[in-house]
């Protein structure tokens, strides 16, 4: 709820005179909130915000990180979005994941926290679905070529020729068409953890009471209860996991570069943080790179508040 | 009525038999259980194959010939560092400890303050600058990081592994989340009583917000334990290198370290779920004041 003063300070009406004053004077009243927030504050400011205002301004630089950084001003930002078809292939790619994995993400950790949280064996099963996050990335890409392999040993094409359906093995990871669409699998079945886990936490929050007192109004099958009580309750969780979710499939890049190396057959699994990986750590341009990352957070960003105004009536987080 | 019927609304009579929806939802529940597994089996099959099985082609999932001899070579190898293989382990629990202890207290304290619970000039703009920091990604920041790093000589330092993940958004935001949703009535009630923030905090807030903390634990705990980029970056000798990084150079190097590349993965993967097993009762306890109403 906004005070009066937070309700002017929106709203654009000059400052009272004595504004200031009773600025001044919540602030001491809440002194205690600043105390509990300065030990995170700082170490946000030196190691966070430092580091992304640095970033900013190189991103308008050119810097190799042997010489010093010279400035050159909106070229990057010409070249990235008017010379570098690469980059826009890289674009394509995660707008394309992005649009896929988000949603289906999040909607499957509610769905399965929910299904789990209603088991007696709530426990194990908790832990077996959070198994994945649990094994590093090299063994999960292990995995992957196991399963995926383009000769007849994969055990997916083994599979699909035995049962008929093919006769010669496909490359899945070397089929342009086929390379997005197995990331996004991958991708999906190793990101269900935490989101997932959060979800469960949250659901101890439901208040169970609210079930008894609703089935007496007459929500009877378990979806309803669901959509009307659960649903609602979870919103903080939802906002968390719905950011989040937004987050991660922007930032698609490990698991592709695990399963299809970089760069990948025709660039069919480029994404933007791999163009910015490529920049910063293979071709040592940090300028470049940066202002990659720069267009990557308007993209987030925007994406973010347009999913936030959709999710949420008071349109903050 | 049963309590576990009560408790989730179930009505009494279903819990005579199962409908056939129960039994089609548990047979699926159980298949994907099964698919989900794969990873974690297949790290233990692994470290039970022997050199010749580990480089067969075509690769088989299973184990034909299981040995333990894969852990002999990893110690074998590990012998052969400058430094006794303990160090590591050392190094890598005093840090994960570390941040997740540190994570879930400063991260639990500026939650709080940014929570409902509180209203202060600045407190939505930093709440907007933590959630906004999340979308700026990493790989460009790391190089100024290392930079600031430096400058504050922490290189080769525990710190330089310690401090700069708490600067992370991610355990702010889930603690808020979960703090807006710790009833305002007990709280007013606390303060009436003359309880301190102090107080409130440790004994309402923390108590109340228990599964998310222990969510952030969990989380917290498996990114610091598997991170070996830090390490990479921030340290120089041989004795402050952590587990993960000393685990890559051994079982990255030579086709001959493939058994105890496989035996240290095994190994690995331990210790987070340990903690996952620890931390899980907090996460699944329903609140202490669940119940309680406006």
């Amino acid at each position: 709820m906004a005070t009066a003063s937070q309700v002017v300070e929106r709203v654009g009406v000059r400052p009272a005179p004595g504004r200031i004053a009773r600025l001044i004077e919540q602030m001491r009243k809440e002194k205690v909130a600043y105390l509990f927030l300065a030990p995170y504050a700082i170490v946000f400011f030196v190691f966070t915000i430092l580091p992304v205002l640095t970033a900013i301004g190189l991103s308008f630089t050119y810097y190799n990180m042997l010489q010093p950084p010279k400035w050159i001003g909106l070229t990057n930002y010409r070249l990235l979005l008017l010379d570098d078809s690469v980059f826009l292939i890289g674009v394509k790619n995660t707008l394309y994941f992005a649009i896929i994995a988000g949603p289906v993400s999040f909607v499957a950790c509610f769905l399965f926290a929910w299904l789990i949280n209603m088991q007696k064996a709530r426990k194990p099963l908790t832990l077996i679905f959070y198994a994945p996050s649990l094994v590093s990335g090299i063994a999960m890409g292990l995995i992957a070529s196991y399963f995926l392999s383009g000769d007849r040993y994969g055990l997916l094409n083994d599979f699909l020729i035995r049962i008929g359906a093919i006769s010669t093995p496909i490359q899945f990871l070397r089929d342009a068409r086929l390379i997005m669409p197995f990331i996004i699998l991958v991708q999906l079945y190793m990101s269900l953890g935490n989101g997932f886990l959060v979800n469960i936490a949250g659901l101890q929050n439901v208040d169970k009471t609210l079930y008894e007192a609703a089935a007496l109004d007459g929500v009877g099958t378990k979806l309803q209860e669901m959509w009307y009580i659960t649903v609602p309750l979870m919103k903080p969780q939802l906002l968390f996991n719905a950011v989040m979710a937004i987050v991660s499939s922007f930032n698609v890049f490990g698991i592709a570069l695990a399963m299809v190396g970089l760069p990948s057959w025709q660039y069919a699994g480029h994404t933007i943080v791999a163009h910015m990986y490529d920049y910063a750590f293979i071709r040592f341009s940090l300028g470049y790179a940066s202002a990659v990352a720069v267009i990557l957070f308007i993209f987030t960003f925007t994406l973010n508040r347009i999913v936030m105004r959709i999710l949420s009536t008071r349109g903050d987080y | 009525m049963s309590t576990y019927g009560l408790y989730y609304g179930i009505k009494p009579v279903r819990r005579k038999g199962w409908s056939f929806g129960q039994i089609v939802l548990f047979l699926f529940l159980m298949g994907l259980a099964a698919f989900m597994m794969l990873p974690l089996v297949f790290v233990v099959v692994n470290a039970l194959k022997p050199l010749d099985e580990l480089l067969l082609f075509p690769p088989r999932f299973w184990v034909q010939r299981p040995t333990l001899s894969n852990f002999g070579d990893l110690l074998l190898a590990t012998s052969a560092t400058t430094v006794p293989f303990v160090r590591y382990i050392f190094n890598s629990v005093i840090v994960s400890v570390s941040v997740v202890v540190l994570t879930i207290l400063i991260g639990s304290m500026a939650a709080y303050a940014l929570s409902n619970k509180h209203k202060f000039p600045g407190q939505e703009l930093f709440f907007v600058l933590v959630v906004s920091s999340l979308m700026f990604a990493s790989e460009v920041t790391s190089i100024p990081r290392y930079l600031i790093v430096n400058k504050l000589g922490w290189i080769d330092h525990y710190w330089a592994l310690i401090i700069p993940p708490l600067a992370g958004g991610y355990g702010v935001f889930l603690m808020k989340q979960f703090i807006d949703q710790v009833p305002r009535e007990i709280i007013e009630a606390a303060i009436i009583d003359g309880a301190s923030d102090w107080t409130i905090f440790w004994k309402l807030i923390m108590p109340g917000a228990q599964s998310a903390w222990a969510t952030l634990g969990i989380t917290q705990f498996v990114a610091t334990w598997n991170d070996a980029f830090s390490a990479l970056i921030f340290t120089r000798t041989e004795v402050m290198k952590t587990l993960p990084l000393m685990l890559q150079t051994v079982g990255g190097g030579s086709i001959a370290r493939a058994g105890a590349g496989a035996a240290a993965t095994f190994l690995m993967i331990f210790p987070p779920i340990i903690i996952f097993v620890f931390l899980q009762s907090r996460v699944v306890e329903s609140m202490a004041y669940s119940g309680i109403k406006s």
